[in-house]
Formats: C-alpha cells, structure tokens, sequence
C-alpha cells in the first residue's frame, strides 16, 4: 500500500514516499523512487496506478522544462501546482490519470510550500498531507505533533516518527522509504530509511 | 521593383521581401500616431485620435488606447478593423494563461504570443497580414515596467520609448535625444506630449485630438491602466506649454 507523505517547515518542505513497486502479491523492487524532480526547486512525490504514475509526473516534468525554455524564468510552484491540476481536470473526463500528488517546492519570493492535488484532481495548500493507507497514520501523528516553522531535525524527527507507524500498524506496510527536501539551496535527496535491502545472489 | 510577386503574401520576391507585409506597413504609416515611453514608475501612452467630433463619446470608448488584462495595455496604430480581432485575440490568451497558471500572464510572453499569430498571416493561409502595429505597455513580477512595440511581420521589440504611425521616425529620433534612463512618469508625460505635439500636422493640440493612457502602480502596490479625462489632457497641455490657451486663440 503506497504511502507518501510531507509537511513545510521553516524554509524547507519535505516529502518522504515509500519505495515499494508492487504488482498483485508480488514486489518487484524496493528502491523505486518515487519522488520526481520537476526541476531545481520542486518535487513531485506521486503515488498511484504504476504506468499512469511515471506518464503523467514525465509530461508535467517536460512541460515545466519546455515553459523554462521557452521563457527564460522557471514556473512558481503555485503556477506548476495549478497547471497540473488542470491537466488532471481535463484529463478526468475522459482518460482520468490514477495518480495523487504532493507538489513541494520552494520558491525565492514566497518561501517554501506544499500543494496536495488528489486523482479528480482536487487542489489545496497545505501545510501537511498525506496519500494512501499510510495517510491513517501519518497525518494523525503530523497533527499531534507538527507545529509551523519546525527546524530540519524537529521535521525528520517527527518523520521518523511517521514512519514508524506506519511500519508498525499499516497491515502491508512498505519496509523502505525515501525522504528528499527542497530548499533555498535546491530540490535534494536527505536520505533513505530502509528495513530491507535488495539481497545479492552469493558468488558461484 | 518585382510587382508579379507581391500579390500573395505567402510568397518572398526575387530581391527576398515580403511585399504584402511591407504593403500593410505602408498603410499604417498612414495611420494616427502613437507614442510609448517607459519610466522607472510606470509606462505612459499617448496617441494623436484621426477621428476627431464632439459627438464622440469619450468616456466610454477609446480609439487608440485598450485595455488587454489588468495589468497590460496597448495602444495602435493602422487598420482600426484589424486592431479589434487582435486585441481580443490578445485578451484571450492572457486569460488563457491566467486559467492555466492562476497568475497574471507575464508581458513578454503576451507580446510573443500575439505576435507568433500575426506571423502566421505571413507564412501560411493565404490571408493577408494585419494592417495594425502596437505599443504595449504592462507590469509583471519578473521584469517590472514594460514597452514592447510589435509590427505586421510579427516582429517585436522591448523598447525604451517608441513611435508607431505617422512621421514616427521623426518622433523617434525626437524621443532618442530627449530620453533619459531615469525618468519620471510625469516627465515622460510631459516628453510623449512634446513630441506628438511637433510631429502631428495639426497647428495647435487640443484634447480632444489626443488620447492618454498610464499603466502605473497605485499606491495600494497594485497595477492601474488609467485613461486620463479630456479634462485632465487640457490641463496637462497647458502646464506643458504644448497648445494655446483658449483665450490666446484668435
């Protein structure tokens, strides 16, 4: 059960996801990454149907590229959330992309932000959010311990914390995930939190 | 000169011009000038009316200056018929843009936009091309206040100051030696009137021979288009010095 969540913090948003690529019972990796750079300073954490996830957060990538180009000056992260949120509007009527969204960048004039943009489509700025199973756990321990302006440490901290339950109450819960962090600095990875490592066949 | 070729405009002649586009910038050559200039506080626009009557309705319609979104302007110059599909063209896509983003749509991105259509009517469709150039004047985030002028091939340009339609190579050359990089809107004001005033053919301007437009940040911090009152023009003329009172008039 895909779990992706991310909460703002004192000149930072992060967003952690899990990194399980599953099929039926099957798991066929557990390092798939499934946060996307949209480009220096954003990321999309996206969870959803596999094929529909890496199609849609692609053409969202290429398109915030192309308007850089074109232009010369980057997408803030309200435009590229409001753009992407109209791409699924016109897409659901029709060829409705299966796909959830967490938008976090960070941008010179506004600071950092987080947009939740759900499969119909579904626009809010938060300050937390959360998708999947995991969204029981998380976003309850978010709300019982997250308060504005928390340092990196304080933020990894109650990640940690989020994770842990996750792992501990979510019936199938992923045992690895990827936390990444966007700052004045840039869109960068902070780390991984892994209970299993891919094993390696033993030298014949 | 190769006439067989300049008939349809999607064709080049021997010599590799483009005569119907060059044709269209006759024609507004012939048309009522405008004059842009750019301030560090705002961007003033000024145009000499061809349609002069005290019949018109002032307040409620221009003929030179329009409004395309809250926060851009243009005034034309040429085929007034032209100017109307273009300008909502332009309306359309700045909206376009808003729907998309929920952001106000930056000016350079307008222009070029606008002016990718005007291209096509040189390249493809057998149509001819627009008889009209613009002035536009706009505010945006990235780049602040903002002149572009734009012309019937589709080219354009981000200008200091700038003329278009009648004698607008006088007015430029006029604007060039009187413009400096820090000027104010209200010496800009005071420098467009100037320089309309010499190079219209009329003898002496009145209001209702003129119309002017600023696009300026209110004291709120949020951007104004304002057309002035014929009230206001006839004051700023006489403070400028650039017509005769009314009891001088003989």
């Amino acid at each position: 059960m895909e779990c992706v969540f991310g909460l703002v913090g004192n000149g930072f948003t992060i967003v952690v996801a899990d990194t399980s690529a599953v099929h039926s019972i099957l798991v066929h990796k557990s390092n798939e990454d499934k946060i996307m750079k949209l480009d220096s300073h954003k990321f999309i954490a996206a969870s959803g149907e596999p094929g529909d996830r890496v199609q849609f957060t692609e053409y969202i990538q290429k398109n915030v590229a192309l308007y850089q180009f074109r232009n010369g000056i980057p997408l803030t992260t309200a435009a590229a959330a409001n753009f992407m949120r109209g791409e699924l509007a016109t897409a659901l009527r029709k060829n409705p992309y299966s796909v959830n969204v967490l938008l976090a960048g960070y941008d010179k004039e506004t600071g950092p932000s987080l947009y939740y943009i759900d499969y119909i489509a579904t626009l809010h700025k938060v300050d937390k959010g959360a998708f999947g199973y995991g969204a029981y756990f998380s976003l309850s321990m978010m709300d019982r311990h997250y308060h504005s302006g928390m340092s990196v440490d304080e933020a990894i901290d109650l990640v940690d914390k989020c994770i842990v339950e996750i792992k501990s109450r979510l019936v199938v819960a992923p045992p690895n995930f990827v936390i990444k962090i966007v700052d004045k600095d840039g869109a960068r990875e902070y780390a991984w939190r892994e209970s299993v490592k891919d094993a390696h066949a033993p030298p014949s | 000169m190769s006439r067989r070729y300049d008939s349809r405009t999607t064709i080049f002649s021997p010599e590799g011009r483009l005569y119907q586009v060059e044709y269209a910038m006759e024609a507004i050559g012939n048309a009522g000038s405008a004059i842009g200039i750019l301030s560090k506080d705002g961007v003033v626009l000024v145009g000499e009316k061809k349609v002069t009557s005290k019949l018109l309705q002032t307040s409620t319609s221009t003929e030179k200056m329009y409004k395309i979104d809250d926060h851009v302007a243009c005034a034309v110059a040429g085929i007034m018929s032209d100017a109307n599909i273009l300008i909502n063209t332009a309306r359309v896509q700045a909206q376009r843009y808003t729907y998309a983003y929920q952001e106000p749509m930056p000016v350079e991105q307008l222009v070029q936009s606008l002016c990718d259509t005007k291209q096509g009517y040189t390249q493809f469709g057998g149509l001819r091309p627009f008889g009209v150039s613009f002035l536009f004047a706009g505010w945006d985030k990235n780049f602040g206040f903002q002149l572009y002028m734009s012309d019937p091939s589709g080219n354009y340009g981000g200008w200091k100051a700038a003329a278009i339609g009648a004698n607008n190579q006088a007015a430029q050359s006029m604007l060039k030696q009187d413009y400096k990089d820090d000027i104010t809107r209200e010496e800009a004001v005071q420098l467009a009137l100037k320089v309309l005033s010499k190079t219209m053919d009329s003898t002496s301007l009145t209001s209702d021979k003129l119309e002017l437009a600023e696009v300026f940040s209110s004291p709120s911090g949020n951007v104004k288009y304002q057309v002035c009152s014929p009230e206001t023009l006839t004051k700023l003329l006489v403070k400028f010095g650039v017509t005769q009172p009314a009891a001088e008039a003989t």
